[in-house]
């Protein structure tokens, strides 16, 4: 089988890359090509997500290489589909990727490099969400590190060679544990291959039916924790998250667009896809005898977060510190899978799988906000600003819409999400939720505290800004405004008729959770 | 009314928010008088289309429309729709009717300002909200309306944004209705699953009456339920002890004060309670809300008695008054509440809208800077006077009326039933009338009668004097009654502050009207969940007595949720007698000079001082609870743990990961002897290994 539509989709941007790497010199001509790349990839992503056939459900669009790798003891495929699990979250990708491009457009620095890695970066991205065979999988995961490597330690800020090799080390870290567990799976003796899924259509029976009840050359405990491991890390989870506010408040805003946006949810995938899907039924170890402990980490992380992010001053760090709080609520609507298989909430599942959606977008537009804020302010540090919204109204205005959506406000997508989360998981792990619930006062604290110390007031700060840098401050131009369009669009939309993904995303969950 | 139409209420609105918001900002600018038209046609429209929604309910009771699906995935079913009964009729009309008003006021009160597109863009998008809100057929819709209401309320309260005290008065008043959210949050959640088997049913709020109706809920169960539900409406009706934001929210334009914080969104809570008024009657809190209510009408009203800012006086009364529903809520004068809700409607819109006016003529809110503006501005002063009168509870003003009724219903609560907490609705009741007769002739004497103290010029030149900042929001002094667009609907609202009261509950039969019409009407159901069960919740062995109910609403003497209470003489005589005592020592005090307030002031400095500072509560909320303990030291200490520990263990971690490289790298030198000295060194080891353990 082989449709082709994936394979596009997830190489058009390296291709687009390799292409502008070896052609062009006109700095110009890169931005607008790299621009043209993302935005056909975000048109067949579009065209992978609405004509996904929810009727029918299962993988689709499948393209299938069996003797990628020509040794037979591998069985490794090149092995490409989407669900309903992934078919959002490659959405997802395109609109990311497109706003990052175009959030990229004032990079003046190496400017062919730069966008030669930003591409590479969503092929990537885009590869680990529609990869339906562990190996390719492990690859596309894994390799999203180096372009992240460089783009943070090259056009970063800060301490950006510090906050590279941190996030590559961890990364690293994870990835280790991911690794020896997708060995573990795969030599089990009953396992044996590195299908993600059946495909019935492919002749391909995958791991979550060979795995159930099967004997494992590891304890299923074991092999679990090693998969929680790599993806907490990536989430990032409680205590695992301290690479997250280094390698946001030093990238540049297009690759804070892109890590918030979308590598973050590569783990929730993973744990949706892989320690949901994968250990329902195994032998002696379940994913239910993990969920009263991930549901308590959950709620830690949402709340320790939410508390650590009130003390942040600077504004990149402290959204990087909120995105650990909300990432806490996609674990907790996993931990809805319940203490057992009776007590399972589709529902909270539903909600953590949204809830990457949402923060996605949400996120990606605050950073993007941040990021525009600071190529005119040259500071995100918030007590030295103020008064902003007097000489930049729009700008204003959807930095605040940024942070309505992430202190859950209706009618925007963020509500709709953590909602699904807080009603699924309640009746399964009432204490947990309760507490976790407490985060949207707290989001509402530090969001509306930083915009009113950013935004509001007669002007900068006392010691702050310097008044002529105040006065010559201009608004968001047409370009700036195209990526920011691009994100806020889904974020009412969603919020508004949630169906419109939640009716994709629940297929996939089904599947998962069979 | 054919769905659609139901649905226009709320379109309307919304369509002059986003229309005002976009197009109409974008091509006719900031200023444009196009704005304020759209949004008052919009409003109008709602408020034609609200009145036909209550003819209906009037001749063919309440209509429930179809449910809609929202988000259906298995075992988490959302849906939508309208729920148009009598309570909800109601709210529309006031809503739609008081925002008119308020709209068409606006377009003189905001003439000028910068941001009079960004003014009216966001009235539509609170009119909007607040008529979602009493529609709502489904608690979580409610609730999507009710956090709307909050980022209206938000937007609006920091209208003037370059103002440090607005943008924090905006951040306060949505974190501490949040915080209250958070307990409504909680409730919703637990309803979620209260049937087990099809979660989310109860959501729907018709069916939520019909399950309570046949005792399906159980009292332990219904009070954590409404425990968070009261939670949600203590934030919003600014109730004791979350009350401190509203007197801080009136740093918005007085305008929006009159539509979102006095007559429409603070009474949201009290909305809340009485849409959920069988869930409250089930359960055990109903003395609780009693309590919470009489204590914040006496507490908020004794901090009204020495504000100097003429706003600010209406804002405690306002918090006053909402306690004055709430406490009647908590004795099961559900009727008498919604009747209260609906008079105090439109008396303290006329009064915001008067303070309004009085502020276009004297350019401040300081009454201190007032006095003598009667003889330049007779319609605001009689408007405001008639208004007062009516709060204040003078027969046989609205006010009087439905005041009297939550006092009568405490008093037979008390002495009938023998509930102590009626003793203390009644006294608590008595005590608020009689200092809400006092502050409002204080603020009325001192603003419009005296000498003219010199405006919003004085102010200044009094703060240049005592070198402080100049305050914010003076305006012009130029001292003459503002124009017809302000006055038209002070003159409207007070005529209905003197009328609408007796009018549409009257105690004889007047012509066509019914007595207790309006109280028969908000009560009257197709269900049987009104009956008043004497305030304590139902235990599960009450509830074989479920199907008596049907039988208990045929008695005689059996009490319609308070719908219609005896007119008692002794009790009207003892309030009017306390209303008028309270006028008369405000007319001693600031008029007559017989007592004089500056020596009341000096011998009771104490007290003075603890009123005028609000009993400390801002200092404890902001001072000590979130800065110095939460954000000085909870937050604090996270923050150092976070960097000194999680992060400092993982950066060590990977050091010592380096380290052991390295010295690993140390090993491979390059050196053949070193190479040659670890080879024996083994060589031993092993060799001595195998002669200890070989064999």
């Amino acid at each position: 089988m082989f449709s082709g539509l994936l394979t596009a989709t997830v190489f058009l941007p390296a291709a687009a890359a390799i292409v502008i790497a070896l052609t062009m010199r006109n700095k110009q001509a890169v931005r607008w090509s790299s621009i043209g790349a993302t935005t056909i990839t975000l048109v067949l992503s579009i065209i992978v997500f609405v004509a996904y056939d929810r009727d029918e459900g299962g993988v689709q669009f499948v393209d299938q290489i069996t003797g990628w790798i020509p040794i037979d003891a591998l069985r490794a495929q090149y092995l490409l589909g989407v669900d309903g699990l992934s078919a959002p979250l490659v959405l997802l990708t395109g609109i990311l990727g497109m706003a990052a491009a175009f959030g990229s457009w004032r990079v003046e620095h190496r400017v062919k490099e730069y966008f030669f890695w930003l591409l590479l970066l969503e092929t990537a991205v885009m590869g680990v969400f529609v990869s339906l065979d562990l190996l390719f999988f492990l690859v596309f995961f894994e390799f999203e590190v180096i372009p992240m490597y460089m783009l943070i330690s090259i056009w970063g800020s800060g301490r950006p060679k510090y906050s590279a090799m941190k996030f590559v080390l961890f990364t690293l870290f994870g990835g280790a544990f991911l690794f020896v567990a997708i060995l573990a799976v795969f030599l089990s003796s009953s396992v044996d291959t590195f299908a993600m899924v059946s495909i019935p259509e492919a002749g391909i029976v995958g791991i979550p039916e060979l795995i159930a009840g099967a004997d494992l050359i590891a304890p299923a405990a074991l092999i679990f924790s090693f998969f929680l491991i790599a993806f907490a890390v990536k989430l990032p989870l409680w205590p695992l998250h301290n690479w997250l506010p280094d390698a946001h408040t030093d990238a540049p805003t297009a690759v804070s667009v892109m890590l918030a946006g979308v590598l973050l949810k590569m783990a929730g995938y993973g744990l949706l896809r892989i320690n949901v899907g994968f250990f329902q039924e195994t032998n002696g170890f379940t994913i239910h005898d993990a969920a009263g402990v991930l549901a308590a980490i959950a709620a830690a992380s949402v709340i320790y977060g939410a508390i650590v992010t009130i003390r942040q001053t600077d504004m990149k760090r402290l959204i990087a510190y909120s995105s650990v709080s909300h990432m806490g609520f996609v674990m907790l609507g996993i931990a809805a899978v319940g203490g057992s298989a009776a007590e399972l909430s589709q529902g909270g599942l539903n909600g953590a799988a949204l809830q990457m959606f949402t923060h996605g977008t949400i996120t990606g537009l605050a950073f993007l906000m941040v990021g525009l804020t600071y190529d005119r302010t040259h500071s995100r540090h918030i007590p030295h600003l103020g008064g902003l919204a007097k000489k930049m109204p729009i700008i204003a205005i959807f930095f605040i819409i940024a942070g309505f959506g992430s202190l859950g406000l209706p009618m925007l997508s963020g509500f709709v999400a953590e909602i699904m989360v807080f009603l699924g998981t309640f009746t399964v792990w009432p204490w947990a939720t309760g507490v976790a619930a407490f985060g949207v006062v707290l989001a509402a604290a530090y969001t509306l505290w930083m915009v009113q110390r950013t935004f509001f007031g007669p002007g900068p700060a006392p010691g702050g800004m310097s008044n002529e840098t105040y006065e010559e401050l201009t608004d968001a131009n047409w370009v700036d405004m195209i990526a920011v369009v691009v994100l806020t669009v889904p974020i009412f939309l969603v919020g508004i008729w949630p169906s419109v993904i939640t009716d994709t995303f629940k297929i996939g969950i089904e599947a998962a959770i069979r | 009314m054919s769905e659609p139409l139901a649905w226009l209420i709320i379109g309307l609105p919304v369509a002059a928010f986003l229309l005002n918001g976009t197009v109409i900002r974008a091509w006719l600018g900031s200023q444009t008088l196009v704005a304020g038209w759209l949004t008052i046609a919009a409003v109008a429209g709602s408020f034609v289309l609200s009145v036909l929604a209550l003819t209906d309910v009037a001749n063919n009771g309440e209509t429930l429309y179809e449910t809609h699906e929202w988000i259906s995935i298995v075992g988490l079913e959302l849906t939508f729709g309208i729920m148009l009964d009598q309570l909800t009729a109601i709210m529309l009309v006031v809503v739609s009717g008081v925002s008119l008003l308020v709209q068409f006021y606006s377009q003189q009160y905001m003439h000028g300002d910068r941001s009079y597109t960004r003014y009216y863009s966001f009235m539509a998008l609170f009119t909007a909200s607040m008529l979602g809100l009493v529609t709502s057929r489904n608690i979580i819709q409610l609730f999507v309306f009710w956090e709307l209401v909050g980022v209206s309320s938000y937007l609006l309260i920091g209208f003037w944004m370059e103002r440090p005290s607005a943008a924090a008065a905006a951040k306060k008043a949505f974190l501490m209705t949040r915080f209250g959210d958070f307990g409504f949050l909680l409730g919703i959640l637990y309803l979620f699953f209260v049937n087990q088997d099809t979660p989310g049913d109860l959501l729907d709020i018709p069916t939520l009456y019909e399950v309570i109706g046949a005792g399906g809920i159980a009292a332990s169960v219904a009070t954590w339920i409404a425990l968070g539900l009261f939670m949600g409406a203590v934030g919003k009706s600014a109730q004791f002890p979350l009350h401190t934001w509203l007197p801080d929210a009136m740093e918005g334009p007085t305008s929006v004060s009159a539509l979102i914080h006095s007559a429409t969104m603070v009474t949201a809570g009290v909305f809340l309670v009485a849409r959920f008024f069988p869930l409250f009657e089930a359960s055990n809190v109903s003395d609780l809300v009693a309590l919470i209510g009489a204590f914040t009408a006496v507490f908020a009203a004794s901090m009204g008695l020495v504000a100097k800012d003429i706003k600010r006086v209406l804002a405690y009364s306002t918090v006053s008054q909402l306690g004055y529903m709430v406490m009647a809520l908590g004795i099961g004068a559900y009727a008498p509440a919604i009747f209260h809700l609906f008079t105090h409607a439109f008396f303290k819109a006329g009064l915001f809208l008067g303070a309004g006016s009085v502020h276009h003529a004297s350019g401040t809110f300081n009454m201190t800077y007032m006095g003598g503006l009667r003889k330049n501005m007779k319609w605001t002063y009689w408007t405001m006077v008639i208004g007062s009168l009516s709060l204040a509870g003078l027969f046989p003003l609205s006010g009087f009326w439905s005041k009297d009724e939550i006092l009568t219903v405490a008093f037979e609560r008390g002495s009938d039933d023998g509930l102590a907490v009626g003793w203390i609705v009644l006294v608590a009741g008595l005590l608020a009338a009689l200092m809400t007769a006092f502050y409002m002739f204080r603020a009325i004497f001192m603003t419009f009668h005296g000498e003219y103290k010199g405006g919003a010029e004085a102010e200044a030149e009094d703060a240049r004097k005592n070198n402080l900042p100049e305050p914010v929001g003076l305006g012009h002094t130029h001292r003459q009654e503002s124009p017809w667009v302000m006055v038209a609907p002070l003159v409207i609202l007070a005529a209905l502050a003197i009328g609408v009261g007796f009018l549409v509950n009257p105690l004889p039969d007047v012509g066509p009207i019914k007595k207790h019409a309006f109280a028969t009407f908000v009560t009257v159901r197709n269900d049987n969940v009104f009956v008043y069960e004497g305030g304590h919740g139902k235990d599960e062995a009450h509830d074989d007595e479920a199907d008596t109910h049907a039988d208990e609403r045929q008695l005689p003497d059996a009490i319609h949720a308070g719908a219609e209470p005896e007119f008692s003489i002794p009790i009207a005589t003892i309030s009017s007698v306390l209303a008028a005592g309270g006028i008369l020592l405000a007319y001693a005090m600031y008029i007559s000079g017989v007592i004089s307030p500056a020596a009341m002031g000096r011998r009771f400095s104490a007290i003075y001082t603890v009123l005028f500072r609000k009993y400390y509560f801002d200092e404890l909320y902001e001072g000590e609870i979130t800065i110095k303990a939460f954000y000085g030291r909870v937050a604090k200490f996270l923050a150092w743990f976070d960097i000194t520990w999680i992060d400092n263990v993982n950066v060590q971690l990977s050091k010592l990961t380096g380290n052991f490289g390295r010295g690993l790298a140390n090993v491979q030198n390059g050196q053949t002897q070193a190479y040659a000295a670890v080879m024996a060194i083994g060589f031993v080891i092993v060799l001595f290994a195998f002669l200890v353990w070989g064999s």
